[in-house]
């Protein structure tokens, strides 16, 4: 079976490692050097906590695929010669307000509720995150520590499933734009903006935002939007920060990540001084000593969203054989849509049940 | 005039061609901000020029005193001049975000002139990041604002600064070593094509002899059509080696100034998202500019060495035709006024070019230099070689930016002032794309790095 | 190395100043790179990518090859002047984060 995979970000290229490992033939097409394009602009954590918390199911499927991770890391490694640098240490939320984190730990608390007591957290006071976190500044009253959270280098992960899907076979064309697709399972066409077609058996569309182009092409309804977050990163510093937070990680390079800021500005991906400011105010809060460091870059990405921020996983109704993906969790969800999803889009009965994830939710 | 906090007219550098706008708008009554990085006005080319020793000046000839009057322009009224400044951010709304003395600041312009100069071509030779090894400009500004001459330097790639340079330092009793010069019979030839512009510029062409003539005179040992050139030492610059003639030579050295002519630095064009093309003649990207500096955007000019290499007095000639240009939009300066001024200053600019086609194909690099290959450094700050680029390529890699996340080239603190150009070549030799087609790294904030304390310092009410 | 261009170029006068706690005496009004190379210093850091050293190569704020690091802030060498008793330092390279995966 030829799946023909649109958009070669990582959500794409783990779906199509996954569908390779099945034993499936895989084509993937990927647009243009300066696409908007999540998987060169997200933050590269893989994150567990507070996810999930109106939906457990979101919650599930993020801890298998957090759970999966070691292993999937590994197989890639093992593939390609190139590590990502996974670290699943755990990971901190920081608080500066007293009423923000007892909303994070009602939330958690709600978590391991809803997950029959199995959800480990431990909330900190400043006292013992000081021990663990000397670093952190008098405005930090508290944090919560997941064992579960983690961070990779999603740059590497990047480079690294963009060799292995080739090494498996796999045939990547780069810089091509899809201006159209029909057609059915066994006989589907791919139409390209340079006059060239392509034709497969089964399709999957993976194209980020430009699914919200392509999508109605195959009868699915992509309820999805951009919603801008901006990074910024420091020089490199001798490694000081072991724990990742939801909004500061120290890269393996040495840099110090700070994010991540949300707008509702539709495709505007340019970073603007406010919000640079607020990022930096924010990491000076937490990390006093990062005020005399310098910032070398900051970037605005696009994230993808659905309207309750979950994935969409979606066979198609009217043409069958054509499936839709999308997250804004890439990283995360990247060993789940490389080990588990391939059985669900080739409709294995030991699937995962992914209904939760139907674009049906949306209907009125 | 507008008030203080939304000059009438932001300029950003104050070499020549900032100097000119900036001084050009106040005599027209404008307001205008002159933000400039250098403690002192002048650019590169007239570095220090107000302050600069009688023996400084007589070594640096007069091609660098005369911009004495240019620089005494930043006292002219109207005139807000601000030494020492770093520009981060500059916004399409006419924002500017700026750093001076470790305070972060932010103003509004109702125009923007950028006139940022150029930066050398990067010369991505092996070893060219060893201590010792520096741009052939960069010996100059020791010169001018360091007071210091290289001893002993080998002097390597080709272009007037190269024999300018060599001149000075014999003029400083600091002949330099060997000039190791890249052009050939080849470039000589073609360059003939274009005499006849090069002969318009007659004086230009006169003052390149004399300067030949004077390297001859100090007996300094000049290799040409050199290709193959390494730089070697350990942990710093201990020799070059070359084939010159169908032989190798190694010659030792601790300084190795390096010079492929310059580019412009188009770093705020392009963090502004305008539109730049590249330049086949040239090898280098510039901004889309009209005659008169008019960007792609309306509130945005560019003037001078920023917007295609043509040297400081036609710089000087472009500042003042952008200066009126702008003018004329914000109203300041009427049609016929602007007009009038303006086709003197576009006829001498053109004077002033003529020569540049010939001194492009004379002096053009050579495709070691353009396109390094094997485990040459091409990104310094985060040490990309050559082949890692093209090993992107074959994963399939088509712009720059695919390259940045696949390996950090254009990541470090330079933000791909000296790897850009490079980069580009070899992705357009790998996929057969044209260099425009390739692109060229999207530029982002800050433009130069900045303390998070600075810029969390914004948050606050002042 | 480098040469000044006439003995009297120190008309402004003198200024000492520390690089790496050794003492440097140079031409006021200079900048710290100018200063390091005339008293034949030519490798002002290690890249924290794989510690090889580096020293001034544009000397015009460009290529942030002459990082060095005042009272714990990063400067271009190139673009601050000395001044007297200025504590200037290399920044030493550190190995890039280690440990474990979990």
């Amino acid at each position: 079976m030829t799946f023909i995979i649109i958009g070669g970000g990582v959500v794409g290229l783990s779906v199509a490692y996954g569908l390779l490992k099945n034993g499936q033939d895989v084509v993937v097409l990927d647009g243009a050097d300066d696409d908007f394009r999540a998987s060169r602009g997200n933050f590269g954590l893989v994150w567990v906590q507070g996810k999930g918390a109106d939906c457990v199911g979101y919650s599930q499927w993020t801890r298998r695929s957090a759970a999966l991770w070691a292993d999937f890391a590994q197989e890639i490694e093992d593939l390609t010669g190139l590590d990502l640098m996974l670290r699943q240490t755990g990971g901190m939320e920081y608080f500066t307000d007293q009423v923000e984190l007892e909303e994070h730990i009602a939330k958690l608390k709600g978590l391991r509720e809803a997950s029959g007591g199995d959800y480990p957290f431990e909330v900190l006071d400043q006292k013992e995150l000081r021990e663990r976190v000397p670093e952190i500044g008098p405005k930090v009253i508290g944090a919560t520590f997941c064992p579960e959270d983690g961070h990779v280098n999603p740059l590497f992960l990047l480079k690294a499933l963009s060799c292995a899907v080739r090494q498996k076979g796999g045939i990547i064309r780069t810089g091509v734009k899809v201006v159209d697709v029909s057609g059915q399972e066994g006989e589907f066409k791919v139409a390209l903006e340079d006059g060239n077609h392509l034709s497969g058996e089964k399709v999957v569309l993976s194209a980020g935002l430009g699914a919200m182009e392509l999508g109605p092409k195959l009868g699915f309804s992509t309820p999805i939007r951009p919603q801008q977050g901006q990074i910024l990163v420091t020089e490199k510093l001798p490694a000081f920060l072991h724990y990742p937070s939801g909004t500061l990680r120290q890269v393996n390079e040495g840099g110090v990540q700070i994010g991540a800021s949300k707008s509702e500005l539709g495709l505007d991906d340019t970073e603007d001084t406010e919000t640079i400011a607020q990022l930096a105010r924010h990491a000076i809060d937490v990390f006093p000593h990062l005020e005399k460091v310098k910032m070398v870059r900051s970037w605005a990405a696009l994230r993808i969203m659905s309207p309750d921020g979950l994935p969409i996983y979606q066979r198609s109704p009217t043409h069958p054989g054509a499936t839709f993906i999308t997250c804004h969790s890439g990283i995360t969800l990247a060993a789940a849509h490389a080990h588990l999803l391939p059985d669900w889009i080739l409709g294995r009965a030991e699937a995962q049940d992914l209904s939760t994830f139907s674009e049906r939710r949306f209907d009125v | 005039m507008s008030q203080p906090d939304s000059p009438d007219l932001i300029v950003i550098g104050a070499g020549p061609a900032g100097l000119a706008a900036a001084s050009e708008a106040a005599r027209y009554g404008a307001s205008v901000l002159l933000l400039d990085e250098q403690p002192a006005p002048g650019g590169q080319i007239y570095r220090n020029v107000k302050d600069a020793s009688e023996q400084q000046n007589a070594i640096l000839g007069p091609d660098y005193t005369v911009g004495r009057t240019l620089a005494a322009s930043v006292e002219d009224v109207g005139i807000d001049y601000r030494p020492g400044v770093t520009v981060w951010k500059v916004g399409t709304d006419g924002r500017v975000a700026f750093s001076q003395n470790g305070e972060a600041q932010q103003v509004q312009g109702q125009h923007i002139v950028l006139a940022t100069g150029a930066l050398e071509r990067p010369v991505p030779l092996p070893g060219w990041t060893l201590p010792g090894v520096m741009t052939a400009g960069g010996a100059q500004i020791l010169m001018k604002s360091g007071g210091l001459v290289a001893r002993d330097a080998i002097l390597v790639g080709s272009g007037p600064l190269l024999y300018l340079l060599a001149s000075q330092m014999v003029a400083a009793g600091r002949p330099p070593k060997a000039l190791v010069e890249t052009q050939t019979d080849a470039n000589f030839r073609s360059a003939m094509v274009h005499i006849k512009g090069a002969l318009l510029g007659w004086q230009q062409l006169l003052k390149g002899l004399a300067l030949i003539g004077k390297i001859r005179r100090a007996d300094v040992r000049r290799y040409k059509a050199v290709t193959d050139i390494n730089i070697i030492g350990t942990d710093k610059a201990e020799a070059v080696t070359f084939i010159s003639n169908g032989r190798v030579h190694q010659l030792n050295a601790s300084v190795v100034l390096l010079h492929q002519g310059v580019v412009p630095n188009t770093q705020i064009s392009r963090s502004l998202g305008l539109e730049h093309r590249w330049d086949i003649k040239q090898r280098c990207f510039h901004p889309v500019t009209d005659e008169f500096g008019q960007s792609s955007a309306e509130n945005i000019s560019i003037a001078g060495d920023g917007a295609g290499i043509s040297g400081a007095k036609a710089a000087e000639h472009a500042g003042r035709i952008a200066a009126l240009n702008a003018l004329k939009n914000l109203g300041l300066v009427d049609g016929a006024t602007h007009n009038q001024q303006v086709i003197p200053l576009l006829k001498a600019r053109t004077k002033e070019t003529a020569i540049r086609p010939f001194l492009n194909t004379l002096y053009a690099p050579p495709t070691e230099v353009l396109c390094p290959t094997g485990k040459t450094i091409v990104c310094r700050c985060e040490e990309v070689t050559a082949d890692d680029i093209s090993n992107y390529a074959a994963l399939g890699c088509k712009g720059p930016n695919q390259t940045k996340a696949f390996g950090r080239s254009g990541m470090g603190p330079c933000q791909g002032r000296f790897c850009g150009a490079t980069v580009t070549e070899i992705l357009s030799k790998e996929t057969g794309l044209h260099p425009e087609k390739v692109g060229s790294y999207r530029i982002r904030a800050p433009l130069k790095p900045v303390t998070l304390g600075e810029l969390a310092a914004l948050t606050e009410p002042r | 190395m480098f040469d000044p261009i006439t003995p009297s170029t120190n008309a402004n006068g003198q200024v000492d100043f520390t690089f790496d706690d050794k003492n440097v005496s140079a031409a006021s009004g200079t900048t710290i790179a100018a200063a390091l190379l005339a008293a034949d210093q030519i490798w002002f850091r290690e890249t924290p990518t794989s510690g090889q050293q580096r020293g001034p190569f544009c000397m015009m704020g460009a290529c942030y090859d002459c990082l060095v690091q005042i009272d714990g802030v990063s400067v271009q060498a190139c673009m601050t002047p000395v001044t007297e008793g200025l504590q200037v330092n290399r920044v030493p390279f550190s190995l890039p984060k280690e440990g474990k995966r979990s």
